[in-house]
């Protein structure tokens, strides 16, 4: 069965290993990304930068569209089951084989990718960490501030998270392609859904895989974030978070009773315009301003997951993608016993 | 001896309509066994619960001693020939014979050579290229050389032209006479049939309308030509299966294992087609009497 495996996936195993030798290729030619004291990246290097994040996630999507949705339907389509169905091994060895194998590859593939693409990035990655101190360049410009690994679409292209979307988007593919028995649509569903796994899960899954940090700070200048009026001409008043974490909350002000409020309307003449430069008279009235803020009771709500979580959430993730892919591939098994043909 | 397939109350229900009712069936081993129907009958559906592709939704069904597919033995006991005869389009005639040979713990290699050689199959051909009949006799190779007790085929030669189709009967025969397995073959040729089959099953909308040995078959039917006559003044061992009438004549079909004695019948032998056309054309339901079934033949 595995002769027979590897005999129809070569091509696949050959344009896998072609994807990934173009891709060692082109970051070995673009070489380590600020390197000595550069603190910007070059034009090219942001190139490959995004690239790599781009491909670590489009990968997965191929994976479940190309690998997983045409592994089984195609056969259905066919009619090559009747052929392969009634040699001497049972559906389930079949199955077994053909998914043992897809999946490892699958999993061997993004795992090379992934961390391919980490290596390369992780001068740029590690200068968003909360520990290291970016040097100024010569010329003297501002550091360029980079996303930090935790930061939702980051945190998707680096680590183990990405095998874990891989297996899964692979066993969906195959799952959609037992219930649609049809190569393209099960393909077009295949990527659809994992597009919208892949959007909701940052969202509505990833914040609450370990209960976020909840902090009360007080209101300074130094910390604000963003003050102004917001869509509705409410007041919107933010604080900036620790440096390097996933900030998922920083908008919501608090009194004396801890009761969600909105500021005060004089806080927004605490702040100078920003055109105008800043005097040494004018920030002595900021931070006036703000004391009597704090005074009167206000605290900021700052709701975050912290720059060191981010291996806890990755491996959180995974597992919970892992799992998932087991269900599915128990349903694959279960489908293509009972409901096949 | 064990039946090649033994079918009790089978049933098979896709969505609401009903594929295949109430089939009861007992075929003995040795037979060339051809299953005759219109098309939409049911004979894929009956073939396919054989070979554990489908599961029953009612009754059961036996293949060679055992419950139809599911664990490696009984896949090892039964070759199947799909309808259409499926191949891998992406691998060679070389490559499937490996397959089998991988995937079969019986596989008779030199079997499976000798025959790609005889058909003149170039083993490096990828069976995607290769013409509907050789396609056809490709499928016949894998079912045969995994050396089963019962081999299935499904309308094997529905697509293919006469000449394929006389090739491929006459392989099949050549497969029978040297390798002593049983078949299982559907079709809607009669005439391919009466070449091939020495057993007969006759499977109309969804339920079996006749089944037996075609020698049983031949002695036990007759066409009745007379005076016209009401056929319930019959004698209630002679089961009518087709009538027709002119003003002065009747023409009966009929089936009894009794001689016909009423001297005003003139008595004439049918043929198998004869046969297999008065019971296809039979509505629903209408067999007259007890729906004969092997029990009463043997």
């Amino acid at each position: 069965m595995i002769w027979l495996t590897w005999r129809q996936f070569r091509v696949q195993a050959a344009a896998a290993c072609a994807l990934l030798a173009v891709v060692a290729a082109t970051l070995l030619i673009a070489g380590p990304p600020l390197t000595g004291s550069q603190a910007r990246l070059a034009e090219a290097a942001n190139v490959v930068y995004l690239g790599g994040i781009v491909a670590v996630y489009v990968l997965p999507a191929v994976i479940g569209a190309f690998w997983g949705a045409p592994l089984v339907a195609r056969e259905l389509e066919a009619g090559t089951v009747r052929l392969v169905w009634n040699q001497s091994v049972t559906r389930s060895r079949w199955l077994d084989a053909k998914m043992g194998l897809t999946g490892l590859a699958a999993v061997l593939t993004t795992a090379v990718l992934t961390m391919a693409v980490t290596l390369w990035s992780d001068p740029i990655d590690a200068a968003t960490r909360p520990n290291t101190i970016h040097a100024v360049s010569d010329e003297g410009s501002a550091p360029e501030v980079f996303a930090a690994r935790i930061t939702p679409w980051l945190f998707g292209a680096r680590g183990i998270v990405p095998i874990g979307h891989a297996l899964f988007a692979f066993v969906l593919g195959v799952a959609i392609g037992i219930l649609l028995r049809r190569t393209v649509p099960a393909m077009a569903v295949t990527l659809a859904v994992f597009a919208v796994v892949q959007i909701a899960t940052p969202a509505l899954v990833r914040p609450y895989l370990i209960p976020a940090v909840r902090e009360t700070v007080t209101i300074t200048g130094s910390s604000i974030d963003r003050l102004g009026p917001d869509d509705d001409g409410v007041l919107e008043l933010g604080v900036a978070g620790p440096r390097g974490a996933w900030i998922l909350d920083n908008r919501t002000t608090v009194d004396a009773a801890g009761k969600e409020v909105t500021a005060p309307d004089w806080v927004m003449d605490c702040v100078p315009v920003p055109t105008t430069k800043p005097t040494p008279q004018a920030e002595v009235t900021t931070a006036q301003c703000f004391a009597r803020l704090s005074d009167l009771g206000y605290r900021q709500r700052l709701t975050y997951q912290p720059a060191d979580r981010f291996w806890t959430l990755q491996w959180r993730e995974t597992g919970l993608f892992l799992l998932l892919s087991a269900l599915l591939s128990a349903l694959c098994f279960r489908w293509t016993k009972r409901r096949l043909p | 001896m064990t039946p090649v397939l033994r079918a009790q109350r089978l049933g098979k229900r896709y969505r609401r309509r009903w594929a295949l009712s109430e089939c009861t069936l007992d075929v003995p081993a040795g037979h060339v066994v051809g299953l005759v129907g219109p098309n939409g009958a049911g004979k894929s559906t009956l073939l396919n619960l054989a070979t554990g592709m489908l599961t029953p939704t009612e009754g059961t069904i036996e293949v060679c001693g055992g419950p139809a597919g599911g664990s490696t033995q009984q896949l090892a006991k039964v070759g199947f020939v799909a309808q259409d005869t499926p191949v891998l389009a992406g691998l060679t005639v070389a490559e499937h014979l490996k397959l089998g040979a991988k995937l079969n713990p019986g596989w008779d290699d030199a079997l499976a050579r000798r025959r790609i050689e005889q058909l003149g199959l170039d083993p490096a051909q990828r069976a995607g290229k290769l013409s509907g009949g050789q396609r056809a006799q490709l499928a016949l190779t894998l079912g045969i050389a995994k050396r089963p007790e019962l081999l299935i085929l499904d309308e094997p030669t529905a697509a293919l032209d006469p000449l394929a189709r006389r090739e491929f009967n006459q392989a099949l025969m050549e497969i029978v006479s040297e390798e002593g397995v049983s078949v299982i073959l559907s079709s809607h040729h009669v005439a391919d049939l009466e070449r091939v089959c020495d057993y007969l099953i006759v499977l109309v909308s969804s339920q079996v309308r006749v089944s037996g040995e075609v020698d049983d078959l031949l002695a036990h039917h007759h066409r009745l030509v007379g005076p016209r006559r009401d056929v319930t003044t019959l004698p209630g061992d002679q089961l009518v299966v087709s009538e027709s009438h002119t003003d002065r004549q009747t023409m009966l079909i009929v089936r009894t294992e009794a001689p016909i004695l009423d001297p005003a019948w003139r008595v004439e032998s049918v043929s198998l087609e004869d046969l297999v056309l008065a019971y296809m054309s039979l509505p629903a339901g209408a067999v007259p009497g007890p729906r004969p079934t092997l029990e009463r033949v043997r």
